[in-house]
């Protein structure tokens, strides 16, 4: 219970721990707990960082197929369309080809029908002078009654 | 021991004497016979048990950190390193608690102080007559108390260095000015009281040290004392006391260690806080 010597024994022991715990033992500790506690903040962060980028690409994703689906889309209206109007201008080319031949025969038929009418009417006039002739007995003036015949066949 | 069948008297007081070297009055050095000896010896005297085994527990605290400090890594920690960072950690967020300022002293300082009073503080629970009867009867040593802490010397030591850094640190971060000045206008704020005031600051500050190591060395004291006694007793009970006291103890010197700790911290706070 005596005070002597041993006090000042004791605070210079004590002096020397606290030195050498300060100087070799709290810096590497405190730096490998710093140095850790910053390696987890920062495998957070990239965790965070990935899930973000997760995200945006994911959202990135689906815009592009919503896009690539219009577009699509799109597309197959424009071809529906195209082939409407293919089919449209087929059917009028049908049509105005079909008219045309139509024509082109109708009128080769009315042709047809004017050729046999002049010739039928060139039959008909000479005809008419045999008919007339044997019927009179007599010749005819051809010259004078050929205004009359022909205007007969005209009528035909 | 002193005797071979030593009274209930000598048996406390022959446990309660440190193994003292020193001066005698007639001039020899040597070691003290007797506590009268030992008494004798005034100031001029060192106590080899408790110098022994505290530089031994102090050399055992640092190398058994310094090694977990030498493979500290980022790497997931094991075994020792993960106590060590435990401890490291425990003391470092105390710290961050109640202290403010910057200083790269006081969390060291604080670690040093909770391992090393702490392993002092845990001799008590070695069997009271386990070592003190080795080193009679294997190396001849009469007197001999292992643990350190139960030395006022020790405690008033560790205290005093506390002491004196509270002075360093209110000098430095204040200046003398401001020391002075903490000192002389607290509480009352007027220059009729400044007597008053310093005597009143003075008694204070001083109350700091002395309580820190009385508290420490009461508290040890007081429970070695109860070992001692439940020593006194017929060997078969012995175990119904000293077990519960010693588990009961466990608690105490983790929590002398730690309020030791904690008062340092605060102490040194207020040093560099003004007022």
């Amino acid at each position: 219970m005596n005070l002597n010597l041993t006090l000042i024994g004791q605070a210079i022991s004590f002096a020397i721990f606290v030195w050498f715990c300060m100087k070799f033992v709290w810096p590497p500790v405190i730096a490998a707990l710093e140095e850790r506690s910053k390696k987890i903040a920062d495998g957070l962060e990239a965790a965070n960082r990935a899930s973000r980028d997760l995200e945006l690409a994911q959202e990135q994703a689906d815009q592009i197929l919503r896009e690539s689906k219009d577009n699509a889309a799109e597309i197959i209206e424009q071809a529906n369309k195209r082939a409407n109007q293919m089919i449209d201008e087929a059917k009028e080319q049908v049509i105005a080809d079909g008219k045309r031949l139509r024509e082109a025969a109708q009128a080769e038929i009315e042709q047809d029908v004017m050729r046999a009418k002049e010739a039928l009417r060139a039959q008909v006039s000479v005809l008419a002078f045999a008919g007339a002739e044997k019927i009179l007995g007599a010749t005819i003036d051809e010259k004078a009654h050929s205004e009359i015949v022909e205007q007969l066949a005209k009528e035909l | 021991m002193a005797s071979e069948n030593p009274t209930a008297s000598e048996y406390i007081k022959h446990h309660l004497q440190n193994l003292t070297f020193g001066q005698h009055p007639d001039g020899s050095w040597g070691i003290a016979e007797t506590s009268k000896q030992a008494a004798d010896m005034g100031f001029w005297a060192i106590h080899l048990d408790t110098m022994g085994f505290s530089i031994g527990l102090g050399i055992l605290f640092l190398a058994m950190f310094r090694f977990a400090a030498k493979k500290a890594s980022v790497a997931t920690p094991t075994g020792l390193q993960n106590f060590v960072e435990l401890m490291v950690e425990f003391v470092d967020n105390s710290v961050k608690e109640s202290f403010h300022g910057k200083s790269k002293v006081i969390a060291p300082l604080a670690l040093t102080i909770f391992v090393w009073i702490f392993l002092m503080n845990l001799m008590d629970l070695v069997p009271i007559d386990f070592i003190p009867r080795i080193a009679t009867d294997v190396f001849g040593i009469e007197y001999f108390k292992i643990v350190p802490t139960t030395d006022i010397n020790a405690a008033l030591g560790m205290s005093l260095s506390v002491f004196f850094l509270i002075i360093f640190y209110s000098i430095s971060i204040k200046g003398v000015g401001g020391f002075m000045k903490e000192l002389t206008l607290q509480p009352f704020n007027t220059p009729i009281m400044i007597p008053f005031n310093f005597v009143l600051e003075v008694v204070g500050l001083l109350a700091k040290p002395v309580s820190l190591a009385l508290r420490l060395f009461g508290n040890l004291y007081a429970g070695e004392l109860i070992f001692i006694l439940i020593a006194l007793l017929p060997w078969g009970v012995q175990w119904a006391l000293s077990v519960p006291w010693a588990i009961f103890h466990i608690l105490v010197i983790t929590l002398q260690a730690f309020i030791f700790m904690m008062l340092t911290i605060v102490y040194l706070s207020m040093a560099h806080e003004e007022h």
